[in-house]
């Protein structure tokens, strides 16, 4: 089983994205786990055609310790499993604290164990690593693979080179490696070979440059991704084809984050000043 | 099994030759890396004065170096366990795991009295709100909520109080707003601590935390003047193994009434009242002096620096008392209980002089314990060659006039300073400056406390908050006769062969204050010292030879 984290900034799309590329594995026949790292539990909206879940935190709190793994895991589009983790409302308690217990709850409820059969579970983490919970994911050999979802937009760029830190900490104990970017199109411009210039940089690769389209944003009004809303539509093949760069991906590497400044250099050299 | 039992050593004669400070300050540093080398540098002061008559400064209330085992506690142990432990009516709940409030709970053997069977006592509870793993992910203040309603239901308190522990303040869960939520629910007296562990460098934290909070939330409440001709508070006296009672049992003796003891054997209506009282007496300095100089600003208390550890220290504390009330009635009475008192003190004293005096003694605890005790070995002949507190600040070791010049940093900051002003109504001063001037001409000192060192001999060696490694080397060199300390360091020290008295819960002894306190004592150490039965205990290793084994092809 291949476990693979998706983090990036808030809002760039990682779930939108996650889901998606989950559409195209399974159209490919593999059987998937997603895990929703996030307080909001929308990790899986698209998946289960709309906010069906039961989150694993708030059936923790509600039926005590004897909990069933039915009772926290819907299957949605093509067979894909779908847990969310949940967390607290803003503001009060820690939601670190409560990724990492309900990880800890679906590793002792047997949702990885070898009769589920999985070929992917995803993790799709919250905005940030803002503190060690949201980095459970990628301790302790959870996750391996990390993909970045990323645009050209500067906070966007400057959150992914966050997150390689993040990474070469936990890459050595973990045994974690990024797997690449996902450059999701904001229509910046000199946004491909920006991505592409960070990508090297940072010892990655973009593995997929995914177009601004609105489609996207249709099929998330009907609760569904894109291939399960329009198979047809050029944007479904998008998701079709990075599906298929992940599930061949052969680079996985320990990231070599930059400098603040060589940051800003490099956005001054593609993107304002050319 | 048998052990061959040797004699563990001679008796030191009174006038040997004690290894050179200076040298063994080298070998404690020697092995320390460079940075840690200096910073304990500062902390470890051969006692000495300058040309203009100071005492060098001495490192203290910072942070301990990462990886030295201290002996320090953590700021909630300080707030919880330490100031507000005593206390019988306030129901005292922990906010937090239920480790931190079990090992809070009566592990100071701070004893109490209530007068009678229907009095509220609830120090044998032990209150928490045992937070879980859904408490700290979804914020535990419904809990606390819930738990403050639960003990109000069952026991209807005066008042409760909550006590923040790390995850708490992590978390961010606000008590504070809980406290006045349920004060206003419940109309009793709620009010909250934010003395998470972390807090600070060490548990003196914490006793500015909760002395703090009781000043602002209690000490005003309740304006009722006891009838009695001479009222004072004890400040910093906390009751262990029943120290307080010998201090009542001497001042009621002598015609003086306590309105107030901060903390121990303390009921809630006594902090409400203390306000009333007309003379502050300041028992341990550290944990406390601050109460002091806020209670004269907003009260017009005066306060002095007293001790009841030593039977010649008890009979100058009640002197002092005396003379501040300037009563020729009071005078003669404390005169006549001194007399009464002494006679079977020197018996007892000079008999166990003859077997102790001499021997070498060694104190680390506390903020001013190590300096309290080293008046009861004076008094049996022993010599206390090195001391430190654990949690003391500056002025504790250098005297208080050291304490403009203390320098504010960002852990001493943490701790919330009260700004106090005379208080419109309540402030009225017990004496006039013309009153308290003539006091000072005979003498008499106000708020004075000139530390440990001035009383500590040339050449002593004093260690701020002294480390595990450096307490095995101590031992090693100086060949102490007894060591004071707290529970954790108890064991290694008997193991080296050497008597450990503990000086936070007395071990299972006490009381040790006032003058039953000091022939109690006197009995102890003759009994410890003079048993040397730590020294006979050897481990295997140290009879028999090393184990040794062939490998089977040998």
């Amino acid at each position: 089983m291949r476990k693979i984290a998706i983090y990036g900034k808030g809002g760039i799309g990682k779930s939108t994205t996650t889901q998606n590329i989950v559409a195209g594995l399974v159209e490919a026949g593999k059987k998937i786990m997603v895990v929703g790292c996030d307080p909001k539990a929308d990790s899986t909206r698209l998946l289960l055609n709309g906010l069906a879940q039961r989150t694993v935190l708030d059936t923790l709190r509600d039926e005590g310790e004897d909990i069933r793994l039915e009772d926290v895991r819907k299957v949605g589009y093509g067979g894909t499993l779908c847990t969310e983790s949940g967390g607290p409302e803003p503001g009060v308690g820690c939601a670190g604290r409560g990724i990492i217990t309900s990880i800890n709850l679906l590793e002792q409820l047997g949702a990885y164990s070898e009769d589920e059969k999985l070929d992917y579970a995803f993790y799709d983490v919250l905005g940030d690593v803002v503190c060690g919970g949201f980095a459970m994911p990628i301790r302790e050999g959870k996750a391996k693979e990390i993909y970045i979802v990323v645009s050209g937009e500067m906070m966007a760029m400057y959150a992914a080179n966050n997150i390689c830190k993040g990474i070469v900490k936990f890459a050595e104990a973990g045994g974690v490696r990024l797997g690449g970017l996902i450059c999701n199109s904001r229509n910046v411009d000199n946004e491909r070979e920006m991505i592409e210039v960070l990508a090297k940089k940072l010892g990655t690769q973009m593995i997929h440059f995914i177009p601004r389209e609105n489609m996207v944003q249709r099929a998330e009004i009907n609760r569904k991704t894109v291939i399960d809303f329009a198979p047809d539509h050029p944007q479904a093949d998008e998701y079709r084809a990075l599906a298929r760069k992940i599930d061949g991906n052969q680079m996985f590497v320990i990231p070599t984050p930059l400098e603040i400044g060589e940051l800003e250099t490099l956005l001054i050299t593609y993107g304002i000043a050319a | 099994m048998s052990t061959t039992i040797k004699d563990p050593g001679t008796i030191k004669p009174a006038d040997m030759d004690l290894p050179d400070p200076e040298t063994i300050k080298k070998e404690l540093l020697a092995r320390y890396p460079a940075k840690v080398a200096r910073k304990r540098s500062n902390q470890i002061i051969v006692n000495q004065k300058d040309e203009d008559g100071a005492f060098p400064e001495i490192g203290a209330n910072v942070r301990t170096v990462p990886g030295i085992i201290t002996q320090r506690g953590c700021s909630y142990a300080g707030c919880k366990g330490v100031i507000l432990g005593p206390t019988r009516d306030i129901v005292n709940i922990t906010h937090g795991p239920i480790g931190c409030g079990f090992y809070s709970w009566l592990t100071r053997r701070n004893q109490t009295r209530p007068p009678t069977e229907a009095d509220d006592n609830f120090m044998t509870y032990c209150f928490s709100t045992d937070m879980q793993d859904k408490d700290i992910v979804f914020g535990g203040e419904k809990k606390l909520k819930a738990a403050i309603q639960e003990a109000y239901d069952i026991f209807k308190p005066k008042a409760i109080s909550i006590f923040s522990t790390c995850p708490v303040g992590l978390i961010g869960d606000d008590v504070h707003a809980v406290a006045r939520e349920m004060k206003e629910k419940l109309g009793i007296n709620v009010f909250g601590f934010s003395c998470e562990g972390y807090r600070g460098v060490s548990q003196s934290a914490g006793h500015h935390i909760a002395n703090n909070g009781i000043f602002t939330h209690v000490v005003g409440k309740n304006d009722t003047i006891k009838e009695a001709d001479f009222k004072i508070n004890l400040l910093g006296e906390y009751n262990i193994g029943g120290d307080g009672f010998e201090i009542d049992r001497i001042l009621a003796e002598c015609g003086i009434s306590i309105v107030s003891t901060f903390s121990g054997n303390s009921t809630y209506d006594q902090f409400a009242n203390a306000h009333t009282a007309d003379l502050n007496t300041v028992m341990c300095h550290r944990s406390i002096n601050y109460v002091a100089d806020m209670m004269e600003i907003k009260y017009g208390i005066p306060w002095i620096k007293i001790n009841f550890i030593g039977a010649a220290a008890t009979a100058k504390s009640l002197r002092k008392i005396a003379q501040y009330f300037d009563d020729p009635k009071l005078s003669k009475k404390v005169e006549e209980v001194i007399e009464k008192e002494m006679p079977e003190i020197e018996m007892v004293r000079d008999e166990v002089k003859k077997r102790c005096g001499g021997k070498l003694a060694m104190l680390f605890v506390g903020g001013s314990r190590a300096h309290h005790y080293q008046e009861l070995f004076k008094e049996i002949g022993m010599k206390t060659v090195s001391a430190g507190y654990e949690f003391a600040h500056r002025d504790d070791y250098e005297g208080r006039e050291v304490i403009p010049g203390i320098k504010v940093d960002a852990d001493s900051r943490n701790i919330e300073e009260l700004s106090v002003e005379k208080d419109g109504e309540k402030y009225n001063p017990r004496k006039t400056e013309k009153e308290m001037d003539t006091l000072k001409t005979k003498g008499f000192e106000f708020k004075d406390y000139k530390g440990m060192m001035e009383d500590m001999e040339k050449g002593a060696l004093i260690i701020d908050d002294v480390s595990q490694y450096e307490t095995e080397l101590l031992l090693k060199l100086y060949k102490p006769d007894i060591y004071c300390a707290g529970i954790k360091e108890k064991y290694a020290i008997q193991k080296s062969g050497i008597p450990m008295k503990q000086l936070h819960s007395y071990d299972s002894g006490g009381p040790y204050a006032g003058f039953r306190g000091a022939v109690n004592f006197y009995n102890e150490i003759d009994r410890m010292v003079n048993s040397k039965i730590w020294g006979y205990l050897k481990a295997p290793w140290q009879i028999s030879p090393e184990l040794s084994a062939k490998y089977g092809w040998e």
